[in-house]
């Protein structure tokens, strides 16, 4: 029945495409997801290399090329086509394992964590989408634990290097020395006198803030986190309420303990700007996969995840939290969506 | 006087919904509506009503008036079938249907004189007229829910007695992209809109009458605001969200009440009709005219002049098609209705129904063909399903044919607006689970 | 010594108490049941398929017991098995005759025009309901599969997109007919071997634009065979399955009628012609790839 309307062939039933409504979309896919949050992350991979050299370029890329290798042999070894490759969630998790490893990472923990992040972290799961836990913590955490001299061998900053006062064989995370100033602390010192004096001037915090300590390799520069941060609330990518709800409780929980017991912990704002908070509370407590995702799942989930980090913090014997607490809170995720359903508009309960 | 209590502070919106961000309005909200010219044949569709489909009164051969009845109602949820010309009866038999299924039509071969039937219902006074007169007429004229679901109008307007109705509400919302007939109607026609509803609130006798219409029609609500006093109806204007035409969610932001699950506007005390629909009745009523004609979007990039048609009812799109300028690029969808929730066709020849509120083509470009990943548990379904469902998880358990879960989890709420669908970044064809779990709950709960 | 002693004691008095607790419960929580439900659940064969009508076999199991069911009402049991029920309850097995499914649709890939643009679920239900499917013919099989995932036997293979149904795996037991939007699938007596393989009652040409093998309603076949053993509605000629005096046709008659379409075959053939035609696209897409 093709008819010719202004030269310009109809097409005749058969070419039509048959499909449910809506027939439009939103201009948005997991591809464009995915590319955003990697964009989101550069400023923090830059700050990166740039505090700590070239090495920190090479554990990114080999952390990322070792993950999306990892997704490719999976891919291959289960006869399925390579075309979900293309939706860069590998690139992304091994963008966030690799700022979540130390700066001098040897290669091969690099691979390893690449591997384990896909294969153990997402695949055996079914895939993206399916995975309970973030991969690329998966990964850190299994690393931390079967390698922990690896994992926390710290370099210092080209800045910190270059300063005539500075000692190697001390060198530890702001995290790090916190922990040891506690526990070399006599009881006799600490009954006065701030103990984490040192570790809390405005210098130290305009040190933290841009990044010019040691801690893995993107989660120094606050500045660089809060730029990514801020600009995928922005867009709406992630749920605004899980970081500010994770820093939030963070800040008044090691607030409220420093403040009736300024020996167990530092002030609260060392504990924002210090360790991995707020790379995990951006970048990886928000993940798509692993977060609730109902309104106030995502503000009872980001809460257990600050409460948790403090505990871990606080009196655990991690001098960091943050992944221990956001693998925690995963695993209660279903449970917390299930929780938190909303009921259907219109809901009357029904008389029994 | 129900009209003088108070209005309780509206929300004007309701929660969830979604924002699309292309709404092809431009092409065609500017162009007034023009009346088609008559067409050498009309292939009208027997059924075109939710409920009984009309019993066939003419056979092949035989002459009939524009207006004469083709087929009459078989019960109460079912409504008569007019003649849209005047001309011969030259088959009956299976014709495209809307839903890509063969279905009973007739087809009818114009003369070209257009004559009115000798029996054309007389004007009725609506100011005067009985109920139960003007519910009567409603149903004579064949006239259905002309927003899309073609649910006969007369049995809207006849509630159950334990039922109490104290508001009409008219739908001008039009929150589907592409379509501006209604638009058109309320501007160009806005006397008729505002006598249908009074017409239709004399049949319930109730007096608060309300016209909810998107803020993105501001010369719409303009030009019905100038008239609304003399019928006593207020005229509001909502947010510019979808799916805001929805009638519970239309509600929910004119009135503040919720439509309890599973229950009908009704339910809410409301009756809402849309305002095509409205235009109808004064037809009805005024002049008797059945609803034989209505006003159709054609619209689409690929056409080369779009625009708002007044067409008769049996006008096989291809006609339409051609009045609106022919194509300038292969189109690759056809779509009747808007493109949120209209049907895709499979043929060029399926016919315009009471009900086609839209024509709407699509080039290869606009269509997002999907390959239906993996749920992503991003939750953007969640925030823009207008009934707080869980589109996402539901259709996973759909996948695996839990349909006893999935009714537990409210799946039978589901509008199949396709918000879900629209947000979802791993395009999975939701609604199209969504639908199918209705149809197997529905299937399992007959037997 | 003293410490194993007690620890002895402790655990037999815990077990002893334990024991006692549980042979309690299980005198006062007693639910009564009838033995003879559960000799019945051991005899039949346990697939839950619902081809009874009921709610699996425990519930028919029930039903046989209460004889509100003969045993033979269970399709998938063979007369040995269900001569079994009957004899250990004592009572008649009731006559039946063993019924299988059979997809009356001959058009496959090669032979039915399909929209290749369908975009959506791949499952007949759900391809159903968007503008009628991607297949040309508004009565053929879609071949997507919803059949075949619903059959509790295994007995449906999709074949070049039609399914097939494999009559010595199908014990009958309905639940693809169910499930069939198309309404394709028809329970018809074990003995029928012939069948015409297209349910379209539209008329010969219009038919014969979107499928190479319809029924064109020539009647050959009702003239070759005997008084009764087809059917005629309208276009549409059918296999008349109420067993007449005259019997079901037999392959004699496909060889008598000559079927213009082949259409009208027996179930071995059509498998045959799949099979073949199935290997032969194989073939072609070596040979491309190579």
């Amino acid at each position: 029945m093709s008819e010719n309307c202004n030269n310009v062939k109809l097409p005749s039933g058969d070419e039509l495409i048959l499909s449910s409504s809506p027939h439009i979309h939103d201009n948005q896919s997991v591809r464009k997801i995915m590319l955003k949050v990697i964009v989101a992350l550069l400023p923090a991979a830059a700050a990166g290399v740039f505090f700590f050299g070239l090495p920190a370029a090479g554990v990114i890329l080999l952390t990322l090329a070792s993950c999306v290798a990892a997704e490719a042999i999976w891919f291959f070894l289960a006869k399925r086509p390579l075309s979900p490759l293309g939706d860069c969630s590998a690139a992304l998790t091994g963008l966030i394992l690799a700022l979540n490893l130390p700066p001098a990472t040897p290669w091969w923990v690099c691979v390893l964590g690449g591997f384990l992040a896909i294969w153990v972290g997402k695949q055996v799961f079914g895939g993206l989408g399916h995975n309970p836990f973030n991969p690329a913590l998966v990964a850190r955490v299994a690393l931390l634990i079967a390698l922990p001299a690896a994992l926390t061998t710290w370099t210092p900053t080209g800045i910190e290097a270059a300063d005539s006062e500075f000692e190697l064989s001390t060198y530890a995370t702001p995290l790090g020395k916190a922990a040891m100033l506690k526990t070399t602390a006599t009881p006799h010192g600490s009954a006065h006198g701030d103990i984490y004096a040192e570790l809390a001037t405005d210098d130290a915090y305009w040190n933290y803030f841009i990044g010019n300590r040691g801690g893995s390799l993107g989660e120094t520069s606050c500045l660089a986190l809060l730029i990514g941060g801020i600009a995928l609330m922005l867009m709406k990518l992630i749920k605004w309420q899980i970081p500010l709800v994770f820093i939030a409780t963070v800040g008044v929980f090691s607030g409220a303990v420093h403040f009736f017991a300024p020996a167990m912990t530092p002030p609260a704002l060392f504990h924002l700007m210090t360790g991995g908070l707020l790379l995990g509370a951006f970048f990886m407590a928000t993940d798509m996969v692993t977060s609730p995702m109902t309104t106030w799942g995502c503000v009872i989930f980001a809460f257990g995840c600050g409460v948790i980090t403090c505990v871990i913090r606080i009196w655990g014997s991690y001098p960091e939290g943050v992944s221990f607490s956001i693998l925690f809170m995963n695993a209660l995720v279903p449970l917390i969506d299930r929780m938190c359903q909303l009921r259907p508009f219109g809901y009357v309960r029904k008389k029994a | 006087m129900a009209a003088n209590k108070p209005i309780p502070p509206k929300p004007l919106s309701f929660p969830g919904g979604i924002h699309p961000a292309k709404d092809g309005k431009s092409l065609t909200e500017k162009k007034a509506v023009v009346a088609a010219p008559l067409f050498d044949r009309y292939v009208v569709q027997i059924s075109q009503n939710v409920g009984a489909p009309p019993k066939l009164v003419v056979k092949v051969g035989d002459a009939v008036k524009k207006g004469d009845l083709l087929a009459e109602a078989s019960g109460f949820v079912s409504v008569p079938l007019h003649a849209p010309t005047s001309g011969v009866i030259s088959a009956v038999g299976d014709a495209p249907g809307p839903m890509g299924t063969l279905v009973p039509a007739v087809y009818l071969d114009a003369d070209g004189r257009d004559e009115w039937t000798a029996n054309r219902m007389a004007p009725l006074d609506w100011r005067t007229a009985e109920p139960a007169e003007l519910k009567n007429r409603v149903r004579d004229a064949g006239i259905v829910g002309m927003g899309g679901a073609a649910f006969p109008t007369h049995v809207k307007l006849s509630p159950p007695p334990d039922k109490k109705i104290d508001t009409v509400i008219l739908n001008g919302a039009e929150c589907e992209p592409y379509l501006t007939a209604d638009h058109r109607l309320m501007l160009e026609q806005p006397e008729k809109v505002l006598v249908g509803a009074a017409v239709m609130a004399r049949a319930l006798g109730v007096e608060n009458i309300f016209i909810g219409v998107e803020k993105n029609k501001p010369d719409a609500i303009d030009k019905l605001n100038e008239l609304a006093g003399k019928y006593g109806v207020k005229v509001v204007g909502l947010k510019v969200q979808y799916p805001q035409g929805s009638e519970k969610q239309l509600i929910y932001a004119l009135t503040g009440r919720c439509v309890p699950e599973g229950g009908l506007p009704m339910d809410a005390g409301c009756v809402v009709q849309n305002v095509a629909t409205a235009a109808a009745v004064c037809d009805a009523v005024e002049s008797g005219v059945p609803l034989i004609e209505r006003i159709t979007t054609v619209t689409g990039t690929p056409l080369a002049a779009p625009g708002n048609f007044l067409v008769r009812i049996g006008t096989p799109v291809i006609r339409l098609v051609e009045l609106a300028g022919g194509v300038t690029e292969e189109p690759r969808k056809l779509i009747l209705g808007g493109p949120m929730m209209g049907f895709a066709q499979r043929s060029f020849e399926v016919p315009v129904a009471k009900n086609s509120s839209g024509v709407l083509l699509l080039a290869a470009s606009e269509i997002v063909q999907y390959d239906s990943a993996g749920c992503m548990r991003c939750g953007m379904c969640l925030r823009g399903c207008p009934m707080h469902l869980s589109p996402g998880p539901l259709s996973m358990l759909i996948e695996n044919e839990k349909f006893d879960l999935a009714a537990q989890n409210h799946v039978m709420d589901c509008l199949e607006c396709g918000a879900c669908a629209y947000a979802c970044p791993a395009h999975r064809p939701l609604v199209q689970h969504m639908r199918r779990a209705k149809a197997e709950i529905r299937k399992r709960a007959k037997k | 010594m003293n410490t194993i002693l007690i620890a002895a004691l402790v655990c037999g008095v815990i077990a002893l108490v334990s024991g006692l607790v549980i042979g309690v419960a299980s005198k006062l929580f007693a639910v009564p049941s009838d033995p003879r439900v559960d000799l019945v659940i051991g005899l039949l064969p346990g697939a839950n398929c619902g081809g009874c009508g009921k709610a699996g076999c425990a519930d028919f199991a029930k039903s046989v017991v209460a004889g509100e069911n003969p045993p033979n009402k269970c399709p998938v049991s063979s007369a040995e098995q269900i001569s079994a029920i009957a004899h250990a309850l004592g009572i008649e097995a009731g006559s039946s005759f063993k019924q299988v499914a059979v997809v009356l649709c001959g058009g496959d890939l090669n032979q039915a025009r399909q929209h290749t643009l369908y975009n959506g679920v791949y499952d007949c239900v759900s391809a159903a309901m968007v503008a009628g499917g991607p297949k040309s013919c508004s009565y053929g099989c879609f071949g997507m599969g919803s059949c075949a995932r619903s059959c509790p036997f295994g007995a449906i293979e999709i074949i070049n997109n039609l399914a097939v149904v494999h009559p010595e795996v199908c014990v009958g037991c309905g639940t693809c007919v169910a499930t069939c939007p198309r309404h394709l699938i028809k329970l018809v007596p074990a003995e029928a071997k012939v069948h015409i393989f297209c349910s379209s009652p539209l008329k010969g040409p219009e038919k014969k634009k979107v499928c190479s093998v319809p029924c064109l309603g020539c009647r050959k076949c009702v003239k070759a065979g005997a008084e009764g053993q087809f059917t005629v509605e309208g276009v549409k000629v059918s296999v008349n399955y109420d067993t007449g005096e005259n019997g079901l046709p037999g392959e004699d008659v496909v060889a008598a009628a000559g079927c213009p379409t082949g259409c009208l075959m027996t179930v071995a053939k059509h498998l045959e012609t799949e099979y073949a035609e199935l290997a032969e696209a194989k073939k072609e897409t070596e040979n491309g790839r190579k």
